[in-house]
């Protein structure tokens, strides 16, 4: 009797520790579980498909610990009891079985949801795509739009049902760059170029972030990444166009420097080229670097020229 | 001040601790130190502990060393998440919490590095040493000096991890340092040194482990007992020492390079020079997957027993866990890239990562039914291992189907580097590696002590341990999906406050399981007398530790037994083989030596005049270690013998101390 109150007791604990933790949950604002792009989207289906296979084989797991605990407890001496038994060539074909099955079906999801999800992988559309060039600095992402020739510090505004290219580099340790909501992450590291695309549904307001330490201001390394019809990107576009402010030479190596939680800053318009530079200036051999001043961008604009020569 | 320089680096007044939490800390330290060092000399003990613990080559007391030190830095290591916990739920918004960010970032960093090689490694090298020889019917490990220096090696890092709280400062890098963060542009400080040169004496410490066993186990085995007859948890760390040998090069190497980038200006892993991050990323991965592993076999091992002795069963499946087990093992080397999948590799190399890492889910699937279906129609014991048995079962599931999600990479580039991230390898750590080595720990107490741990408040252990997990980290899963990254030290999201409010109460749950642990054992050392183990098999077992005496000579066996059985104690029970009358012989032993301990010295002495720039303290160093080390091998007079008559007036001793007690 005592022991089935007990029971009972701890069943409902239990069954109430569930029912509030998912009301609870259900009040929150999930990122990932309400995608507003095309990547993020699939992403998030991706990972319903996969905890729902998950749970074939979770359930059967719980519900037998708890039935052969409960049933084969030492005070149940009517249970029946084999001490001799060592295996059951049935029973380990099938544990050995499903798994297979299941991991073989997750495999094949795997394999094309990751050609699919490519980050590299431009996305397929009839709208022409706007490029953002993308440079994670110390603490802050600076964001360049080599066509419209402006310049933002984090604020990255694009419009929406429009495919969106990244071009990812660092000036600073390794960052990750990440807008859940729209799709996942890619690492931005210095003289690398990395690629992420995407594709906003919904106008709106995202949250951007680095995902990987990179030093004391890491915190602070926060973005909104802003999707808005095409009309009102165009007119942000004019209105940056009026900042007082440009990208000089100058003014990134003042950028560049070690700051923390810096406002959003927009620029009229950055010096040419500023992201090979910048990409560049990690490959360069040690003797000429040892000529070149870390920021001086007359002489990187010279180098500018020299590669486009080059080309 | 020049002269300062040549002759102490860069060690200088500045080193001592400036900040108010530091500080403390340091003093609490130093403060601890101290009290030990009188508190031994007030007792007198200090020619006790050099002749009896620190000199000694018994794999039992270094397995109880390993387990004091692995227990230290439990605690010190919990401190840290209380830190963690305390800057998460109050740094939000306008509030900047309790901590710089440079401090929470070194809190956090050393949390992850000293829990991983001085908690689950200590832990983990404690057990083995203290079970595995007895386990296969040995005296004693194959190279039983070698195995002191392993673990006065291991201390010397412990020493090293914990020096920054007094002297200097530590990582602010994250537990795995990645470049160019930890490289001298970005981080010009002694942290990511103490780091290094931490990781590199245990890491060698825990190599020279890894050989010790793999060639015990090989060679040491009882007669008769073939490797198919062999107990579980002996196997566990066979495959888990190979694979230390095998990934814990790795680590010495990179550690090595990313040291000479950091002193000598090297560009191993930095992008200007032509150096490359993304090798570092790799190579540090190619070491941390399977360290992964190394530290969760033995745990399954651990399990196997605990499971198939308190169902009073045979094991289910015994070929197939040592299948499992070997493929596990093999997988885990080539998995290492589903760390990085953000880093931009092409999508088919993504994919190949992904199926293989999700492929390990099969062996370790098929390893917890056979442990339930040992369970089916056995007559169960719930004694505390067990308790700690079913949370690992529903944990350890749960963070196995996180880890397949992880696995895919169109998952991983949302989740990477998120709370859902971190709360994802604290589920497989804790219930896997750490609830398996506390149930191995109450399991086999009474084996190297003469008495079982009070029943009573293990169980409240696991249980609290069990229920604080849930709590603590399952808001943690949601945070990483709301878009919470790992190791913020502020956020502006005030909605993500509660979540991280309710982890703190998790945390503290998890604190009185690790109070009811101390009182556990504090409570059984007082009651000692009441739960004296006298027939030397408290728990009805299995396998051959239990067969000699409780606590276990330090001969292990005045007899080597003859295997001819799987579980040889149980089938000796169960025929009920006649007694014989007993024939001795000599037993040779190692004889103890400081000579482990001095190498291990010198080998600090190279890490701290690396760590600080003293190049001369570095060169005695090594020089002293060498001339310690020739000392030691031109030494032919090693072992002693015990002659056969006083084994047999030792096990007649022992034996009437079992039946009067």
């Amino acid at each position: 009797m005592k022991t089935t109150i007990r029971t009972i007791l701890i069943v409902f604990l239990f069954i109430a520790f569930v029912a509030a933790s998912s009301w609870y949950v259900s009040t929150l604002h999930i990122d990932i579980l309400n995608p507003k792009g095309l990547i993020a989207l699939k992403e998030y289906d991706l990972l319903v498909f996969t905890t729902l296979l998950g749970f074939i084989i979770v359930l059967p797991v719980f519900v037998l610990a708890i039935f052969i605990a409960w049933r084969y407890r030492e005070s149940n001496t009517t249970a029946k009891y084999t001490p001799n038994v060592s295996g059951n060539k049935l029973a380990e074909i099938i544990w050995w079985g499903v798994p297979i099955i299941l991991i073989t079906i997750l495999s094949v999801v795997t394999w094309t949801s990751t050609h699919d999800l490519d980050p590299h992988k431009p996305l397929a559309s009839n709208v022409k795509p706007i490029t953002v060039q993308v440079i994670a600095l110390d603490w802050k992402w600076l964001f360049i739009y080599p066509e419209q020739n402006i310049a933002t510090v984090n604020l990255v505004q694009f419009p929406v049902d429009t495919p969106v290219n990244f071009v990812i580099t660092a000036d600073a340790p390794m960052n990750s760059f990440w807008i859940p909501q729209l799709s996942g992450q890619i690492y931005a590291m210095a003289g690398m170029t990395t690629k992420l695309h995407l594709n906003a549904t919904e106008t709106g307001d995202y949250k951007g972030s680095s995902a990987n330490i990179s030093g004391e201001g890491f915190s602070g390394m926060k973005f909104t990444a802003r999707a808005t019809s095409r009309a009102d990107f165009d007119t942000w576009i004019a209105e940056v166009k009026t900042s007082p402010r440009s990208l000089t030479a100058n003014e990134y190596s003042v950028l560049a420097a070690q700051s923390r939680n810096n406002p959003v800053t927009l620029y009229a318009s950055s010096v040419d080229g500023l992201y090979d530079t910048i990409l560049m200036k990690y490959m360069m051999p040690e003797t000429q670097k040892a000529e070149i001043p870390a920021h001086d961008m007359s002489e990187m604009d010279h180098m500018n020229h020299m590669e486009m020569e080059a080309h | 001040m020049n002269l300062f320089a040549d002759i102490l680096g860069k060690l200088s007044f500045d080193a001592l601790p400036q900040e108010m939490v530091t500080l403390g800390a340091g003093i609490g330290m130093t403060l601890g130190a101290l009290g030990l060092v009188a508190l031994i000399t007030y007792l007198k003990r200090w020619t006790w502990l050099w002749k009896e613990w620190i000199t000694s080559l018994d794999p039992k007391k270094i397995g109880i060393m390993y387990i004091i030190v692995a227990t230290v830095m439990m605690l010190r290591g919990f401190a840290d998440v209380i830190m963690m916990r305390l800057q998460q739920a109050l740094s939000v918004g306008d509030s900047n919490g309790l901590f710089t960010a440079d401090t929470f970032q070194q809190v956090f960093s050393a949390h992850g590095t000293i829990m991983i090689f001085f908690v689950a490694m200590g832990l983990m090298f404690g057990i083995i040493n203290l079970i595995v020889p007895l386990q296969i019917g040995a005296r004693d490990v194959a190279f039983p000096f070698l195995n002191s220096v392993s673990f006065w090696l291991f201390f010397a890092g412990m020493i090293i991890i914990n020096l920054p709280m007094v002297l200097g400062e530590f990582s602010a890098a994250g537990w795995l340092a990645y470049p160019p963060l930890s490289g001298s542009q970005y981080s010009p400080g002694v942290g990511v040194d103490y780091w290094i040169w931490s990781l590199q004496l245990s890491g060698i410490g825990s190599l020279l482990s890894g050989i010790n066993f793999i060639v015990t186990i090989l060679k040491m085995r009882a007669p008769g007992m073939t490797l198919m007859k062999m107990p579980v948890f002996s196997w566990s760390v066979l495959i888990s020492m190979i694979m230390v040998i095998f990934a814990f090069p790795i680590l010495t190497a990179t550690l090595t390079l990313l040291y000479l980038d950091r002193t000598m200006g090297m560009h191993f892993f930095t992008a200007d020079g032509g150096g490359n991050m993304m090798m570092y990323v790799n190579l540090i991965w190619a070491w941390g997957h399977p360290e992964v592993y190394i530290l969760v076999l033995p745990a399954f091992g651990i399990f196997s027993e605990v499971v198939a002795t308190f169902s009073r069963k045979r094991l289910f499946g015994y070929k197939s866990m040592i299948w499992a087990m070997s493929a596990i093992a093999f997988l885990s080397f080539i998995v290492w890239l589903h760390h990085f999948f953000t880093m931009g590799a092409g999508a088919s190399v993504n994919a190949f990562f992904g199926i293989m890492t999700m492929i390990i889910g099969i062996p370790t699937g098929v390893k917890i039914f056979n442990w339930l279906f040992t369970m089916f129609r056995g007559r169960i014991k719930f004694n505390s291992p067990m308790i700690w048995f079913m949370g690992f079962v529903f944990l350890f599931t749960l963070g196995g189907m996180t880890g397949v999600m992880l696995a895919v990479p169109g998952i991983d580039y949302q989740v990477h580097n998120s709370l859902f991230l971190v709360a994802h390898f604290h589920t497989m750590i804790i219930s896997g590696v750490v609830f398996g080595f506390f149930a191995g720990l109450n399991y086999w107490f009474p084996k190297i002590f003469g008495f079982t741990l009070h029943e009573g408040l293990g169980k409240a252990a696991a249980w609290l341990w069990s229920c604080g997990f849930v709590l603590a980290f399952g808001p943690l899963f949601i945070l990483g999906l709301m878009g919470a990254t790992r190791r913020l030290d502020h956020y502006e999201d005030t909605s993500w406050q509660t979540l991280f409010i309710i982890a703190g109460v998790g945390v503290a749950i998890i604190g009185l399981g690790i109070a009811s642990q101390l009182l556990q054992i504090f409570i059984s050392v007082k009651r000692r007398k009441q739960n004296m183990d006298t027939t030397g098999d408290p728990w009805n077992g299995r396998t051959l530790e239990w067969s000699t005496v409780s606590p276990a000579p330090f001969y292990n066996f005045a007899i080597i037994p003859t295997v001819t059985e799987r579980d040889q104690f149980w089938e000796t029970k169960q025929t009920g083989s006649a007694q014989t009358a007993p024939i001795y012989t000599d037993i040779h032993m190692p004889k103890n030596t400081g000579a482990g301990v001095i190498i291990a010295g010198f080998s600090f002495l190279v890490g701290f005049g690396a760590v600080w720039h003293i190049p001369w303290l570095a060169v005695i160093g090594v020089a002293g270690a060498i001339i310690a080390i020739v000392i030691r091998l031109t030494n032919d007079e090693t072992e002693y013998t015990i002659p056969a008559t006083q084994v047999a007036q030792l096990e007649l001793a022992s034996q009437h101390k079992g039946q009067y007690k």
